[in-house]
């Protein structure tokens, strides 16, 4: 058997770590296959994103820089001063300090600390101080436990949990700037490919803007601890094409379809709890306790999230919200299963 | 014999080291100045942003009488301290009583002002913004006259039992200490909510 | 033997019931019999946060996982970071500090005896008052439930509408009794080191470890007691129709995260700080040399305390603070780096020239180093705020702060028992059990926690009970979850040792370890009276003055 020292087989067991991390981590960082993009903080698609992530690479630069170095001297000394069996009864010399090696020691942290902040106040600036043009398309987004509200307040358009934002070419560009509000806990809104996150919190207003540069449904979710489903406040922005925008725009401001086929759903819906919360543009509901249903057909996900949008998953969310996100806040009704088909039916012709 | 013998003949004679009472009481200054600071941040803080109710120049009447009794009590209190260290034991007492006095007055004057507000203006802590950090900041001081009181009383009837001698001077210091703490908050109290706060 | 017991021939000495036994325990004001109950209830909670952890652990062992509902999950990790921080780390830290501050200065016991008992069983009954939450905390879900507001209890998730029922109240009034408790034992201590040191010792002699516990006690002061305050203010808010943190009367909500965090970034600094100074007292023995830089030592430990008042709001750069502050705490956060980055070279200039020996205790030290530099430096990604807007509140930030209190002051923790039981005990811990409690921790630890960092730069938000498949977290998680076991066996081994050691371990005598500070200079365990007569010192080392009379550190200091 292969005897080694305790110190070297704790030095190799650091390097097989070292490595061992090393590969996770080029690993983990390729984009998993998916259709739509990943959340991978060094995949940015938008100015801020990728501001934070050249900003990042420095500060990794450096910091493993110093990692490398001070891990260099500790795996030195671990293994060039070991205590050998000989030196049993002879204490090695006594040195108590050096003002030189200790002023050093002091002074060039000092000096990387000047060199990171530097570097890092031009982002802050840049990012956060960044004004807004004239044609930026402006969203005020509501958070709610457990969904998102989306107000485009120039185009005069409520949606809920899935944002659209048109894709903005570096040459002419047309970012989206977000006020970000709170009408009970704190949230956070945090799509990692487009923007750093930024918390939504009642009676505090703040700011985010982005602009993509790349079309396709961007992914991220709530990123501040708001109650039960925190876990299951999901995010999905659509990057759209500038006719894509337009045509979803153009969408989204019709009044509600009215679909002759589905007026006893309609009535159920009307004459429960339903409108107490919800709103239907066009028709009497006019709730503002849960997200605006006037063109739920054109989401592809409920709950925030939480379910994909078929039939089904429709169905069983209104029979009781509880089996897939229990602690949210919308009640099951305990519709008789007739009044449930209906309603299913009439929500399914609001495209 | 299990234990090794470090003393060093030439070591350090005449080695005298603070009180542990002082240092104590020292340590709890330190920490209830934090408490009291936090306090009146969020006061300062909520100037002003109060939604509704009554305001502070509306309702805020400047105590000066009580405050010259609570600031005199720390001359009181100091000199009875004074006195005791030298043994003048019926000097002590009186003015400690006195002291005693002036600080229960104090306590008097919050109680009325506290019923005005209540009743004649309808500000309680949960009217709003400034009701909720008016009555905290002054109930909190309020709160630590009322513990030091007590404290001051318990000397007092020991003291007229006859238990309270020039031995226990540094005791009655320390409890000196706190009373003038109480005093000082009593200053920054005073001066954010009836000076700046107006 | 400890005690002057004198033998009448004829009698026969009939053993203590343990009920008597028992009441000695519950009734004494001895320092070191307090200091080992707080270390004994510290591992208690230990154990039960530990089951905690691999609550959650299992949970997150996959997307989608069913083991617990989302309202059991949001208890754990709230109970989790709760017991952790306020029930084990605190408590065994003061622990350590009741042993040992006055056996290293020469006194007799601490300054106030009866407080120090006092301030022990308010700090238990915290604990108790937290966990009984789970039998009386009834809100509208039913009977009995824990606190589930996150470890921060931010507003207005704390207030009344958002938390009905009492089971936010136990984590308020936990922590305000703990927290009287804890300011209680930090008078102690620093009337203790100011007024109670053996002639001879002065400030500038004093051990590293009795300075670092005097900065220690003196940060718990002031940033213990905001916290205090704001939980005060909350059960104004909750009880009284207050509105301090209430957003519908003109409240703010962020008010409540400057007063958390002004406790709650020192207060990490309370915990470490204790750390250095078991790592100041460890390396230098088993490296057989002073601690190299004694007064930079002390100065930056100060400075730190310092400057560590002025960091808290890095906890709060995603809250939309403007650019300004942001860029000032950026910039304080990074220079508070300067000083603690200074103590790493300073224990590595201790050990350069050395002959290390590679007992337990030194093992677990060189793993402190190693992990605290880590945890340094992804502190250091996340001081830059516009990172900090990506790595915040997701599990980068978790790994980095289990990399500082598991990797850091646990490994530090683990070191200061292997070298202080056979002083609390008379007797040595194994070895052979050591080692492997060492190697196998330090294995369930990287994998855990180095994994851990991944899944936060791919975008996992943090306390989120379940996720969504296809983002890349899945494999991840379950690796983190295996270490996380292999962890949990670590403990059990180091447990194991703890109860084998005390009944069967080698007899240690004074000094096993050949130390140079005054613990080591009577019987282990010591007597009740610690000290036959008052030493006196003329250097920072007396036992190695003692040793080495023809050297002494008195002719250099």
């Amino acid at each position: 058997m292969l005897r080694m020292k305790s110190s070297t087989v704790r030095f190799l067991a650091q390097m097989t770590l070292l490595l061992f991390w090393s590969a996770i981590t080029v690993w983990a960082s390729e984009p998993k296959g998916s259709p739509s993009h990943g959340t991978n903080i060094f995949a940015p698609a938008s100015t801020p994103a990728k501001s934070i992530a050249d900003l990042s690479v420095f500060v990794l630069v450096i910091t493993g820089i110093i990692f490398v170095v001070v891990f260099a001297l500790l795996a030195y000394s671990v293994v060039r001063f070991r205590g050998r069996a000989m030196d049993a009864g002879r204490e090695p010399a006594q040195v108590y300090g050096s003002t030189q090696i200790e002023l050093a020691w002091t002074i060039i942290p000092i000096l990387i600390v000047v060199v990171l902040f530097l570097a890092t106040a031009r982002v802050i600036h840049a990012i956060q101080d960044a004004p807004e043009p004239a044609g930026a398309v402006q969203v005020t987004a509501i958070g709610h436990q457990y969904w998102w509200e989306f107000r485009y307040p120039r185009l005069g358009i409520v949606t809920a949990n899935e944002l659209h934002i048109p894709v903005s070419d570096p040459s002419h560009p047309t970012p989206t700037f977000l006020q970000l509000l709170s009408a009970d806990t704190d949230h956070s809104f945090w799509v990692p490919e487009l923007a750093g996150k930024t918390d939504l919190i009642p009676n505090h207003p703040n700011r985010i803007w982005m602009d993509p540069q790349r079309t396709g449904v961007f992914l991220g979710q709530c990123a501040q601890y708001c109650g039960t489903q925190h876990a299951k406040m999901l995010l999905r922005v659509s990057v759209d094409g500038p006719e894509d925008f337009a045509a979803w725009v153009r969408g989204q401001k019709r009044l509600a379809v009215e679909d002759a086929g589905a007026i006893a759903g309609r009535r159920v819906f009307e004459s429960n709890a339903c409108m107490n919360c919800h709103a239907v543009t066009g028709t009497a509901a006019d709730g503002r306790f849960g997200p605006d249903l006037t063109h739920l057909m054109s989401r592809a996900t409920i709950a925030a999230g939480a379910a994909q949008n078929t039939h089904d998953n429709l169905r069983l969310w209104i029979q009781d919200p509880s089996a897939i996100k229990p602690g949210s806040l919308m009640p099951a009704m305990k519709l008789s299963d007739a009044d449930l088909d209906a309603v299913v039916n009439y929500m399914e012709t609001l495209r | 014999m299990s234990a090794v013998t470090t003393s060093f003949p030439n070591a350090a004679a005449g080695w005298q080291l603070p009180s542990r009472g002082k240092v104590a009481m020292a340590g709890l200054i330190v920490a209830e100045s934090a408490i009291f600071t936090i306090f009146v941040v969020a006061y300062l803080f909520y100037l002003g942003k109060s939604i509704t109710g009554p305001t502070p120049p509306e309702v805020l009447e400047t105590p000066i009488f009580y405050t010259i009794c609570l600031l005199s009590s720390s001359l009181t209190i100091h000199f009875a301290a004074k006195c005791l260290a030298r043994g003048i034991g019926f000097a002590f007492l009186g003015l400690w009583l006195l002291t005693i006095a002036l600080g229960g007055l104090f306590l008097y004057g919050t109680a009325q002002e506290w019923h005005r507000l209540i009743y004649e203006h309808g500000l309680t802590i949960s009217t709003n913004l400034f009701g909720t950090t008016y009555y905290s900041l002054v109930g909190l001081h309020g709160f630590h006259v009322t513990v030091g009181l007590v404290m001051l009383l318990t000397v007092a009837v020991l003291g007229l039992c006859g238990r309270v001698g020039v031995k226990q001077s540094g005791h009655i210091e320390v409890l000196a200490m706190y009373w003038h703490f109480v005093d000082a908050v009593w200053v920054v109290v005073f001066t954010v909510v009836y000076v700046l706060g107006r | 033997m400890s005690s002057n017991a004198i033998t009448i021939p004829g009698t026969q000495i009939q053993a203590r019931p343990w009920v008597d036994e028992l009441h000695q325990w519950v009734t004494t004001v001895d320092h070191k019999r307090l200091g080992i109950l707080y270390i004994l209830s510290a591992l208690l909670f230990l154990a039960i946060g530990g089951v905690e952890a691999l609550i959650i652990r299992i949970q997150l062992m996959h997307s989608h996982n069913n083991f617990v509902s989302p309202e059991v999950f949001n208890r754990m990790f709230t109970m989790h970071g709760t017991t952790m921080i306020f029930f084990v780390a605190m408590p065994v830290l003061f622990g350590f500090a009741n042993y040992l501050v006055p056996l290293m200065i020469g006194a007799r016991d601490m300054a106030f005896p009866r407080l120090n008992a006092f301030s022990f069983w308010l700090s238990f009954l915290g604990g108790l008052l937290l966990y009984f939450s789970f039998l009386g905390g009834s809100g509208l879900y039913g009977a009995g439930n824990a606190p589930d507001v996150g470890w921060w209890s931010y507003a207005p998730l704390g207030a009344r509408a958002f938390s009905p029922g009492h089971s936010s109240d136990y984590w308020t009034l936990s922590l305000l009794v703990s927290g009287f408790g804890s300011i209680g034992t930090a008078i102690n201590i620093i009337a203790t080191i100011l007024c109670l040191r053996c002639p001879g010792m002065k400030i500038s002699r004093m051990p590293l470890l009795v300075w670092l516990n005097l900065v220690m006690a003196g940060m718990v002061l002031i940033a213990i007691t905001p916290l205090s305050a704001a939980q005060i203010m909350l059960l104004i808010d909750r009880y009284l129709g207050g509105h301090f943190f209430d957003t519908q009367a003109g409240g703010s909500a962020v008010l409540w995260m400057h007063f958390f965090w002004i406790f709650g970034h020192p207060e990490v600094y309370i915990l470490i700080i204790p750390c250095f100074a078991f790592m100041s007292e460890i390396i230098p023995v088993f490296s057989r040399k002073p601690i190299f830089g004694y007064p930079v030592m002390v100065g930056a430990t100060v400075c730190i305390a310092f400057v560590s008042m002025s960091v808290w709001a890095h906890h709060m750069f995603t809250i939309g603070m403007n650019s300004y502050a942001n860029s000032f705490f950026t910039l304080t956060t990074m220079a508070v780096g300067v000083p603690t980055g200074i103590k790493i070279f300073n224990w590595i200039g201790t050990m350069w020239g050395g002959k290390i020996q590679f007992k337990t205790p030194m093992l677990f030290s060189i793993g402190f180093l190693f992990q605290f530099l880590i945890a340094g430096l992804t502190g250091i990604m996340m001081a830059s705020s516009p990172f900090d807007w990506q790595l915040s509140l997701s599990y980068f930030v978790v790994a980095h702060f289990h990399y500082v209190i598991v990797g850091g002051i646990l490994f530090a923790l683990f070191g200061a028992f292997y070298y202080w039981y056979p002083k609390m005990t008379g007797r040595m811990l194994s070895e052979r059990l050591g080692k492997w409690h060492f190697w196998l921790f330090l294995i369930g630890f990287h994998l855990t926690f180095d994994v851990m960092h991944i899944p936060g730069l791919l975008g996992m938000p943090r306390r989120i009970y379940t996720y969504e498949p296809g983002r890349g977290w899945d494999t991840l998680n379950f690796i983190i979850t295996i270490g996380a076991f292999i962890q949990a066996l670590a403990i059990l081994v180091f447990l194991a040792n703890l109860a084998i050691s005390y009944f069967k371990g080698a007899r240690a005598g004074n000094d096993p370890w050949d130390a140079w500070t005054l613990e080591w200079s009577i019987s282990s365990p010591p007597p009740v009276y610690n000290f036959a007569t008052v030493p006196t010192v003329e250097s920072r080392r007396p036992l190695w003055d003692l040793k080495h009379p023809e050297d002494p550190d008195s002719r250099y200091e």
